[in-house]
């Protein structure tokens, strides 16, 4: 206690910018309109301040800012872009393509698409954590109509490849849609340079306020449509209704804004310290393996499994001031290890034995080296507390043993 | 998820961890569990020949904080008890003293099973017939 904390989970929500919590101060004295009113000065200075922040976020995955649409999130992005689009092109088709290791906003809305009578196909992806190019287009038929590949995985920081994606979707007419949370504000995302149609993102992911995100829709070559998932006052061009949350959308756009300034800046230096942390952790402790892709992906995520280490327990030996997350089933109120994970093809023991450090923009120097020194400890006193790890030391085949399953 | 400070203090100072020679007749090991589903207890037990009672009991443990505190927790209450006492001993006892939140009650049965299963090894090398088998070879 009295310890200073360290946020290495930035993938599950980043701290707010100071600089975006001051801008958005005014929009809730000054300036408490409703951007839907239009008749009166409060309403056009809340107008002003949303279509300012439109620029903004437009401007940072360089599109037109009549291509934003503004919603609670990344989960209602990924609702309203798979459901929308399921929906809106039912005459063209039913089928939807997607893999396995999207995050749940976009597997449950599939889920819902097939409660609906459609069809969809869930892609593997291999021990990188990538798709198989070919396995794509042989999913595609006449009667698809999305693929939906996420950016950047959330767990592993993995970079599927976009362009390439984009381009099996163009050549087929399917309309291609990403979920690029972990990805936008931390790495430069053009979707219409890859030809992705639809796109999901959100503030609190890039040092913004929660509750607020988008969905970009191209609007040209092809003009693409999603029905509403909202009804309401027909905001945000008819397919997003409600009130537009003002102060949580200017922040947002001033998100979005400094993102595009210090990307480049934050991703080098967070790179260097994601590095050290990694080659530490791994030198340090035997039977160490980073999982994913190293080559295709995100400068501040390092995903890494500890063999014979149960990933909660371990992070309860540093969890009073450092703060990481894991793969293990313990986290969570199911029994099963972290889907992802297994996805990759890495076995549910060392899904179990996972930690995800994910680095940010306040992440110093001075961080990554008690986390070092910290996890290194906690790894090496779990190994003294575990059994298969005595196993494994003393030559015993783990794999060989009948386990009781419980 | 906050936990209770006896769950905090057994995981942070483990009672009895290590190792007993398993190929000596009055060591009975219990091994439960599996890495695949996250949780692997060893849990040992030394039984007094003359006296009967369990002199001296370890645990090796992989698993969340929760399995590790009620596995130290259980070699704690071993101790000094006889093979039935340490038979009687409830899984929803070890739930109360460390405040076991629901979703961890499982590694409270996996204690009392590792218990079971060091007992039955040590019963097993001793010839000892278990009620069980008592009635079986009725």
């Amino acid at each position: 206690m009295g310890q200073r904390l360290i946020y290495l989970d930035n993938n599950a929500t980043t701290p707010t910018d100071p600089r975006v919590v001051d801008a958005m101060i005014p929009y809730f004295y000054e300036n408490p309109g409703n951007a839907a009113s239009r008749n009166h000065p409060f309403g056009w200075a809340a107008e002003q301040a949303v279509e300012t922040a439109r620029k903004q976020v437009a401007d940072l995955i360089n599109v037109d800012e009549r291509e934003i649409i503004f919603t609670s999130g990344a989960t209602e992005s990924d609702n309203l872009a798979i459901k929308g689009v399921f929906e809106m092109y039912k005459r063209k088709g039913d089928h939807i393509i997607t893999v396995k290791t999207e995050h749940k906003a976009v597997l449950d809305a599939c889920g819902k698409v097939e409660k609906m009578g459609g069809k969809v196909t869930y892609l593997d992806v291999n021990r990188e954590g990538l798709i198989d190019l070919g396995e794509l287009e042989a999913a595609i038929t006449d009667k698809t109509v999305l693929v939906s590949v996420m950016w950047a995985n959330n767990e592993t920081g993995v970079i599927q490849d976009m362009k390439a994606i984009g381009d099996i979707c163009a050549k087929h007419g399917v309309l291609f849609m990403s979920d690029a949370t972990q990805a936008v504000g931390k790495i430069p995302v053009d979707p219409k340079e890859v030809g992705v149609h639809l796109m999901a993102f959100t503030s609190h992911k890039m040092y913004g306020p929660k509750g607020v995100g988008a969905l970009f829709v191209n609007r040209k070559n092809p003009r693409v449509k999603v029905t509403s998932q909202m009804d309401g006052g027909g905001h945000e061009r008819g397919m997003r209704s409600g009130t537009l949350n003002v102060p949580g959308i200017v922040g947002f756009g001033k998100a979005a804004e400094i993102a595009k300034a210090e990307m480049q800046q934050d991703a080098e230096r967070l790179s260097r310290l994601r590095d050290k942390l990694e080659h530490a952790l791994t030198s340090m402790l035997e039977e160490s393996y980073v999982n994913g892709s190293r080559e295709s992906r995100m400068p501040h995520v390092t995903n890494i499994s500890f063999k014979h280490v149960e990933g909660e327990g371990l992070m309860m030996t540093f969890n009073q001031n450092i703060a990481v997350s894991s793969g293990s089933a313990c986290t969570s109120a199911s029994l099963e290890p972290s889907y992802v994970l297994v996805a990759l093809g890495l076995g549910d023991d060392l899904a179990h034995s996972s930690l995800r450090f994910s680095l940010g923009r306040f992440t110093t120097e001075e961080d990554i080296d008690e986390t070092i020194a910290k996890v290194a400890e906690g790894v090496n006193h779990m190994r003294d507390l575990s059994p298969i790890w005595e196993m494994y030391k003393e030559g015993i085949d783990i794999d060989a043993i009948e386990w009781s399953e419980h | 998820m906050a936990y209770s400070e006896k769950l905090l203090d057994h995981f942070k100072n483990p009672r009895n961890v290590g190792t007993l020679d398993k190929n000596k007749t009055n060591v009975g090991t219990g091994l439960v569990g599996a890495p695949e589903c996250g949780d692997v207890m060893r849990l040992q037990i030394e039984v007094d020949p003359v006296t009967k009672k369990i002199t001296e009991a370890k645990f090796k443990t992989f698993g969340c904080g929760s399995a590790i505190a009620s596995s130290s927790l259980a070699t704690e209450w071993l101790k000094g008890k006889t093979v039935d006492e340490a038979l009687a001993i409830d899984n929803m006892a070890i739930v109360e003293e460390l405040a076991l939140p629901p979703v961890k009650i499982h590694c409270s049965v996996l204690a009392e099973d590792a218990i079971k299963g060091a007992i039955k090894d040590y019963q097993a090398k001793n010839g000892v017939q278990t009620a069980e088998s008592i009635v079986a070879s009725h």
